[in-house]
């Protein structure tokens, strides 16, 4: 019995030591860049195309000798657009492969689970799709707009078309939570009465549109000027838009301004009853422009087809990567410290023919277009702004973040620190703690 | 003639017509100003403008074109519109695109070119341009001998500011088209409530005929006028405004039921070949929802195959995916449900990865993103009940399709052989085998069966939603939760339990939102479940215990 | 004591190895021997393990299949995740005392009466304990009543945590809506992301684990066990022989959800993030496939299935990220095919032979 219980125990012993065991690193001299983008799950669905992204721009990195005479080994794993897996695949990323830098989340959701772990083992994050701001991590850089690059700019433009209504739909999460509060205080400055202003928030995936749209008709209808500003996230779009074809909503009576709609969303379905609707981007593959022409060019030679397109998110993971190249041959070593420090103040040439620079609050500077779908499911740039619009961290159109900013420079080094009272909030306490 | 202005009703579908209208124009020279002399029309300014890549100068080229009154002139309006017209930037010659570039002008009748002119660039019209022409090309359809097009075309003047009184009174004086009638009349009712020197006779006069003719449209200027200092004009104003109330909540209520019956016949669709799947033989198939993609992937397919003819491809694609997901189902049962029998809770798990190893699988072989399924013409567009009442074409489709599917479901499990012997082996095993039925064959057909009745439901779907690997997730809880509802094992009940499901959140979506609404349902369906454990229809005897 | 067979003490023995391995392999050196990060990830397995003996209780012994169960762990969890919240205090990014960062950025003045007393350590335990309890006995009371059961029941569950997934998606009812609860920073006053609370929290998942355990042998070796097994295997006969079915399997039900809670409860600190995805039926599912894998109606069954499960998706994920969903899928057909008693019944038939013991001979029927 004993003899038994021994070797029972050996051989579970065992086991747990397989089970555990840590795999020893083989020193390579490559840098790692790590991809954090789900491939499967809901979000694959979006995800997907940036992974392919990043692996066309370290495969075309390692083309020019890599970075720092090193080349650049993608490490690709499947957050499985699970929330919690986010966290477990970023701190596998950076505590076990050792990455020097991550390219990857799409969802407000998956990022503010993985800002702990990154603030925490102190990694690099390029997050490359628009949000809702209100944040801003030294551990992060956010190559997509904040509201003041997309939102703003966009109502600004309806404003000028003569819409006196608006309608506001959404999917009830973060960005348009926080989007429609931020167009709403703007618009109600702007003189558009509060009753102008309609909600309506659905749950994700939401496919049956019938009585929104229905009232979205019944609202229009009625002789006044409207417009719609939608928010309503991936998959919900569809049906959203197939629905607006069905009861024959034309573009010319009720505008349909999108924030979350890009060529990609588009490539799924047919656009010919959407011509007209409106999006607002800082990047659209129709740009005429020889950088845009030649990255378009080298994407569906990568891919291998010749009917993908690219998108928004696809131009600001472009940017971050690029940035993020030229930060590591500044600073002429892959350490995040020195690599931010570099980063800060350092520019690229964007997709649209103007410069994207990286400001002190880990934003870019972006150039605002607004587009009307066409048939072939591209975008006929309409309007844009005269030269790039620097991104807000903190909304000034929102009581709660009107005196914040964040600034990743000395002396200030915080990233939500109150220009009235002169202080980081939050930041400071932890110093305390720390002592 | 200038009726530069927003039309704030106007509709796609009425576009769609008009052009094909204008094709085939037979009016002519009703305008007056610009005579038939197209060379002289057609200045170089014009070209120039349209051309031009400032916005305004194509503006004073769409006025200058609604000015003239030739039939060309129409046709290139709708040409911009539609987003077909090229203009070659050197010759200045205008071509239509229409399975290749047809010259338009100057007048040829030659072959469409292949490709476009080294010059030729297509002309681009944004929102506002589009609305504009889109009046200009409303008051010419106006004279147009097809009745739809004159409904149309006089619904989408209401609320037009700056109408040509000149052109609606003439209609008015030929027309004999109750509705068309009534629109122009609403057209006129309402020019003169916006008309400030307009006396308030004629005011009253215009209130009494919104009021009989009921025209949303006119509500914002009624309310204006519900303000108004002559006390008479203002109280009539608020007797319309609370007329027109009355009449939008009895609209918005056939409304509602449309809808609610609409989206239950979706969930029905799906239900019914879970009914038969997890009703009928208890199995429960997670992978059922993955049935549905491949049918909604099928109408893609199909598509890709004969992109000309997305109507033929949909219709042919319901038999097709009858076969596609049949032949999937029949294949997982013998493999997998087989060995199961005995244990059918277990057919869960096995299913379930099943489930995974399908959408993986449209990831990786199709594509990790959406899939573009177009819809015909016979799916989309407005069915005109009245005036102000319409219904959406496909969705009235979509639910007589799924009475259909539903008969034929019904008729195949009580008239035919397989009906009997499913129904046999399902009520008693041992005996139906004893008595001869091929037990272990009509498991698999019946299978099939479940599997490609989801497959027809996804080609429904298609024309609804996103065609993706997600596609089969978004719909499993509910149709689990349809069958239940109605009681497992009985086809009736998966219909009257979809239909009431889909009209009952229809009717809460108003009351508390959509969000609210689908809680609400959920929690109603499992108290409901809890005081008649056996849904709705419940199976009597010895059937439907597990 | 029946209870504690030879596969008990064994458990403990493994338990006991790995715990104190983990803890002198962290702390005991000036720099740890095992990554911090695989103790977190250990630690969520554990936690996993919980909820995975709790569906094995109900399923495997009583023939109540739940498909819900991830409702009562995701309760817990949020029960738990707002004392974690309240625990930043003035260090979320608005420097806002009183109410969590998410609540100051939806814009809700003031706490909502859930949150009352979420601030103390004591009270978030109750709430752990309490809320699944409530919502189980609820469920359970009306469902078993009625003699909802089989098929039925497991819909039921299913529809259950589908409606509570989209309730907390509402940002209106002030539980963080789709992003739940993040970025905690205390808990007990001490840095949730120091090694000493990672390792602390990995010895209480086990200890929890080890106690849920003992519980669940007490439970399954007793009178009121038997009744149990009776009852799955033969419902109406117990009914008959004047047993009072539905107030046995309320009782368990409720238990199990406790279980599941504090499983839970242990979880949100050591994924170090709380959200409605938990109350998705396809993690329930999840759940129910790893208990089925390790083999049901054996309590260290459910326990190693939830281990082998999460690993192989954490491994595969990194390995294989494009195929994993294949292997995966391919695996949980194959085993639930050809694997009668699931990973641990043939890992026990296998063990029986090297030990030269005759086959165990039991099987969980339907």
């Amino acid at each position: 019995m004993f003899f038994s219980l021994g070797r029972k125990a050996i051989i579970a012993l065992a086991v747990i030591t397989i089970f555990i065991g840590s795999r020893l690193a083989l020193a390579q001299e490559t840098i790692k860049v790590g991809i954090l983008h789900s491939l499967s799950g809901t979000m694959a669905i979006s995800e997907t195309t940036l992974k392919d992204s990043v692996l066309m721009l370290i495969d075309e990195q390692n083309k020019k000798g890599g970075a720092l005479g090193k080349k650049l080994e993608a490490v690709v794993v499947d957050p499985a657009s699970d929330w919690p897996m986010f966290a477990e695949k970023a701190r596998d990323l950076l505590a076990k492969e050792k990455v020097a830098v991550v390219f990857g989340c799409w969802t407000s959701v998956s990022r503010k689970s993985v800002l702990p772990v990154f603030e925490e083992l102190n990694g690099l994050l390029f997050y490359p799709v628009q949000y809702e701001g209100q944040e801003s991590s030294k551990n992060v850089i956010y190559t997509g707009a904040a509201p003041n690059q997309q939102a703003i700019p966009a109502v600004d433009y309806l404003l000028g078309e003569g819409s006196k209504r608006f309608v506001l739909v959404g999917t009830d999460y973060v960005f348009p939570r926080t989007a429609n509060k931020i167009v709403e205080a703007y618009l109600l400055k702007k003189g558009v009465a509060q009753e102008d202003i309609i909600t309506y928030y659905t749950p994700f995936s939401h496919s049956d549109w019938q009585s929104i749209v229905a009232d979205i008709k019944r609202i229009g209808g009625t002789g006044r000027k409207t417009a719609v500003i939608s928010t309503i996230n991936g998959d919900a779009n569809v049906p959203f838009y197939k629905e607006l074809a069905a009861q024959d909503i034309s573009a010319s009576a009720i505008p349909v301004m999108a924030f979350s709609v890009g060529e990609e969303e588009l490539s799924g379905v047919d656009a010919k009853p959407l011509v007209g609707h409106l999006a607002a981007w800082n990047y659209f593959q129709s740009v005429d422009n020889p950088a845009n022409a030649e990255f378009i060019k080298k994407w569906k030679a990568f891919i291998k087809d010749p009917k993908r397109v690219t998108n928004d998110p696809m131009e600001a993971t472009y940017l971050g990567f690029n940035l993020w190249v030229k930060a590591v041959e500044k600073a002429k070593t892959t350490d995040v410290d020195a690599v931010l420090k570099a980063i800060v103040g350092l520019e690229t040439p964007n997709l649209t023919g103007g410069v994207a620079k990286l400001l002190p609050n880990h934003h870019l500077t972006k150039p605002v277009l607004i587009g009307e779908i066409e048939e072939n499911g591209q975008f006929q740039v309409v309007w844009e702004t005269e030269s790039e619009t620097p991104g807000d961290a903190w909304s000034d159109y929102l009581p709660e973040s009107v005196d914040l900013i964040a600034d990743w420079t000395a002396p200030i080094n915080c990233g939500n620190y109150n220009g009235k009272t002169q202080k980081c909030l939050g930041a400071e306490k932890k110093a305390e703690t720390a002592k | 003639m200038v009726f530069l202005g927003r039309l704030s009703i106007a509709s796609s579908l009425a576009l769609a017509l008009l052009t094909m209208a204008l094709m085939t124009l037979t009016w002519s020279a009703r305008l007056g100003a610009g005579d038939a002399n197209s060379d002289e029309v057609f200045s170089a300014a014009v070209v120039k403008s349209l051309i031009s890549s400032k916005v305004g100068d194509r503006d004073l080229a769409i006025a200058e074109l609604g000015r003239d009154s030739s039939p060309l002139a129409g046709q290139i309006l709708a040409g911009l519109l539609k987003g077909r017209l090229y203009v070659d930037r050197q010759s200045g010659a205008f071509y239509w695109e229409e399975a290749g570039l047809k010259l338009l002008w100057p007048l040829a009748d030659g072959p469409a070119l292949e490709a476009a002119p080294t010059n030729a660039r297509k002309v681009a019209v944004n929102n506002r341009q589009r609305e504009l022409i889109e009046g200009l090309l409303s008051l010419r359809a106006l004279f147009d001998a097809d009745v739809k097009n004159r409904r149309v075309a006089s619904g989408a003047l209401i609320g037009a500011p700056n109408v040509d009184w000149a052109v609606i009174n003439e209609r008015l004086a030929v027309e004999t088209d109750e509705r068309v009638l009534d629109n122009l009349k609403v057209v006129q009712a309402l020019g003169s409530l916006r008309d400030p020197q307009a006396s308030a006779a004629s005011k009253l006069a215009a209130l009494t005929e919104l009021e009989r003719l009921y025209a949303p449209a006119a509500q914002e200027d009624i309310k204006a006028l519900a303000i108004d200092s002559n006390l008479e004009l203002a109280k009539a104003a608020q007797r319309t405004l609370r007329l027109m109330d009355a009449r939008a909540q009895r609209l918005a209520l056939a409304e509602t039921v449309f809808f609610g019956l609409s989206l239950g016949s979706v969930l029905v669709l799906i239900a019914i070949g879970l009914a038969i799947t997890f009703g009928v033989m208890g199995v429960i198939n997670m992978a059922h929802g993955e049935m549905a993609m491949l049918g909604a992937y099928t109408v893609w397919a199909l598509q890709s195959v004969w992109p000309g003819q997305p109507g033929l491809a949909l219709i042919l694609a319901l038999p097709t995916a009858f076969l596609v997901s049949g032949m999937v189902g029949a294949s997982i049962e013998l493999t997998v449900i087989k060995p199961l029998y005995q244990r059918p809770l277990e057919t869960l798990l096995a299913t379930f990865g099943l489930s995974l190893i399908l959408q993986q699988a449209a990831r990786k072989g199709i594509s990790s993103m959406n899939v573009a399924v177009s819809s015909p013409d016979f799916m989309s567009g407005q069915w005109a009940i009245t005036n102000n009442f319409s219904v959406t074409q496909g969705r009235v489709i979509i639910i007589v399709f799924c009475l259909l599917v539903f008969a034929a479901v019904s008729l195949i499990l009580r008239k035919t052989r397989l009906g009997l012997e499913i129904r046999a082996v399902t009520q008693n095993r041992a005996m139906a085998r004893a008595l001869g039925a091929p037990a272990s064959r009509v498991d698999t057909l019946t299978f099939a069966l479940g599997s490609g009745v989801a497959g027809v439901s996804g080609v429904a779907l298609s024309q609804l939603t996103n065609v993706g690997p997600n596609l089969g997730q978004d719909y499993i809880v509910d149709s689990f939760m349809v069958v239940v509802f109605g009681g497992v094992g009985n086809l009736w009940g998966a219909l009257v339990g979809g239909l009431i499901i889909g009209v009952a959140n229809k009717f809460l979506e108003p009351v508390n939102g959509a969000m609210l609404a689908k809680i609400t349902i959920m929690v109603g369906v499992i108290l409901f479940i809890q005081r008649h454990p056996k849904g709705l229809f419940p199976q009597r005897g010895r059937v439907a215990s597990f | 004591m029946k209870a504690f067979d030879q596969a008990f003490k064994i458990f403990t023995l493994a338990l006991t190895v790995a715990t104190l391995t983990i803890g002198v392999g962290c702390l005991g050196f000036s720099e740890p021997l095992i990554a911090p990060s695989t103790v977190g990830l250990l630690g969520k397995y554990l936690s996993y393990a919980i909820l995975a003996l709790s569906i094995d209780l109900v399923w495997g012994y009583m023939g109540v299949l739940s498909l819900g169960h991830g409702a009562f762990f995701a309760l817990g969890g949020y029960a738990f995740g707002m004392y974690l919240m309240r625990q930043i205090g003035a260090l979320g990014v608005y420097g806002d005392v009183s109410r969590p960062d998410f609540m100051v950025f939806i814009g809700l003045e003031k706490l909502p009466w859930p949150w009352l007393g979420s601030e103390y350590f004591p009270v978030a335990i109750l709430m752990t304990i309490l809320v699944p309890a409530a919502l189980a006995l609820a469920f359970g009371w009306t469902a078993f009543r009625s003699r909802v059961s089989g098929v039925y029941f497991s819909i039921m569950s299913q529809a259950l945590t589908y409606a509570l997934m989209l309730a907390f998606y509402l940002n209106s009812l002030g539980f963080g809506g789709n992003n739940g609860f993040t970025d905690f920073k205390k808990i007990l006053g001490f840095d949730v992301h120091s090694l000493g609370i990672t390792v602390a929290l990995f010895v209480a998942s086990a200890l929890v684990l080890w106690l849920a355990i003992v519980a669940c042998r007490l439970l399954v070796t007793s009178r009121l066990g038997l009744v149990m097994v009776a009852i799955r295997d033969h419902e109406e006969r117990v009914r008959f022989a004047g047993y009072k079915v539905e107030n046995v399997k309320v009782a368990v039900f409720v238990f199990s959800a406790i279980l599941a809670g504090l499983g839970g409860a242990l979880y949100a600190p050591q994924a170090g993030i709380i959200n409605p995805s938990l109350f998705s039926p396809i993690f329930s599912i999840e759940m129910v496939v790893c208990v089925a894998l390790g083999g049901r109606g054996s309590l260290y069954g459910a326990i190693f299935g939830a281990f082998l499960v999460n690993y192989v998706k954490s491994r595969l994920s990194t390995l294989a990220p494009d195929l994993w969903p294949f292997i995966l899928g391919t695996i949980f057909v194959l085993v639930t095919i050809f694997g009668q008693g699931g990973a641990w019944g043939f890992l026990r038939r296998g063990w029986g032979k090297l030990m030269g013991e005759k086959a165990v001979g039991y099987e969980p029927s339907n």
